[in-house]
């Protein structure tokens, strides 16, 4: 009840965090996911030929 | 000068120029999304009957459109990975999931922040609302699936025939709200054109372009890591500049 009053009052607020917040922080986690898994991915791609050239 | 576009279907040449496209879709589409947030927040005047509650459409309509955009594409690079055999789509088909199930949340999630002052309610079991909701479990049931095989090529082809079957559930979603009495208001945007206001419009379709060149960053990103990954043990992988640093 108290969020249906804050919302009818507040519009604009409710939009941008509710939905722009949430879906842009979505974003910015996949980003960082992302961007991670290329890194770890480089990183065992590197130590995996590395060893088969020591071998 | 004709394009040979069968050479990209190589991994060792898509890759390159993977790396080509991504930030030139990042930038485009962060200044696209700078455009479409300004249009649709300053320039966008308020909607007559909804308020400013309507603003919620400039990301939960281009998340809905991609949501389903992005199925068929994985569902055609699915198809393409069992039918032909050809590795890269099998890996595109990968890469696109994630993104595709994420855009399916927002639209689902913003659409429940514009249900509940409009319909008084964040979610009624409505044609649309469930088939978009079975699109999310579609995806996710193609991650895990896809997640749960450990041999790469033995799971292309179980998570395709997953997707191949689940584009049935496209169209059902699109034709929802002409099939069935659906709260859910009927199709804005139709092929033979839309009755929306001009500035309203073009919030949209800006968002709408900006969320389609976040998805193709991302996805050529992640592709960029599966392909890293299934072809490690390969003498161009071994030669790139960024394994030998």
């Amino acid at each position: 009840m108290n969020l249906d009053i804050w919302m009818h009052a507040h519009p604009l607020t409710y939009v941008l965090i509710g939905s722009y917040g949430v879906a842009f922080l979505i974003f910015a986690i996949e980003i960082a996911m992302v961007l991670h898994k290329r890194k770890i991915t480089l990183q065992q791609v590197r130590l995996m030929h590395e060893a088969s050239e020591e071998e | 000068m004709a394009i040979n576009w069968f050479k990209y279907a190589a991994p060792i040449n898509f890759y390159p120029l993977a790396g080509k496209l991504i930030p030139w879709f990042a930038i485009l589409s962060a200044l696209l999304c700078a455009t479409g947030l300004y249009l649709g927040f300053v320039v966008a005047p308020a909607d007559a009957t909804q308020g400013e509650f309507y603003r919620i459409i400039f990301i939960h309509v281009p998340s809905s459109i991609l949501s389903m955009f992005l199925y068929m594409i994985m569902a055609a690079y699915a198809a393409m990975g069992l039918i032909f055999n050809t590795r890269l789509s099998s890996m595109m088909a990968t890469a696109i999931a994630p993104t595709g199930a994420l855009f399916t949340f927002i639209a689902l999630w913003t659409g429940a922040l514009w249900g509940k002052p409009m319909w008084g309610a964040w979610w009624v079991w409505d044609a649309r609302l469930t088939s978009e909701l079975i699109l999310l479990f579609l995806y996710l049931g193609f991650i895990s699936l896809h997640a749960s095989i450990d041999d790469p090529r033995r799971a292309d082809r179980a998570a395709a025939l997953l997707a191949i079957v689940g584009s049935v559930n496209v169209p059902i979603i699109y034709f929802s709200v002409k099939w069935w009495n659906t709260l859910h208001q009927g199709s804005t945007i139709k092929f033979t054109g839309t009755s929306m206001q001009i500035t309203m419009q073009q919030a949209m379709f800006t968002m709408l372009a900006a969320c389609w060149l976040y998805a193709m960053a991302i996805a050529l990103t992640r592709v960029r890591s599966i392909i890293l990954e299934r072809e490690r043990n390969t003498q161009w992988v071994a030669e790139l500049a960024e394994v030998k640093q």
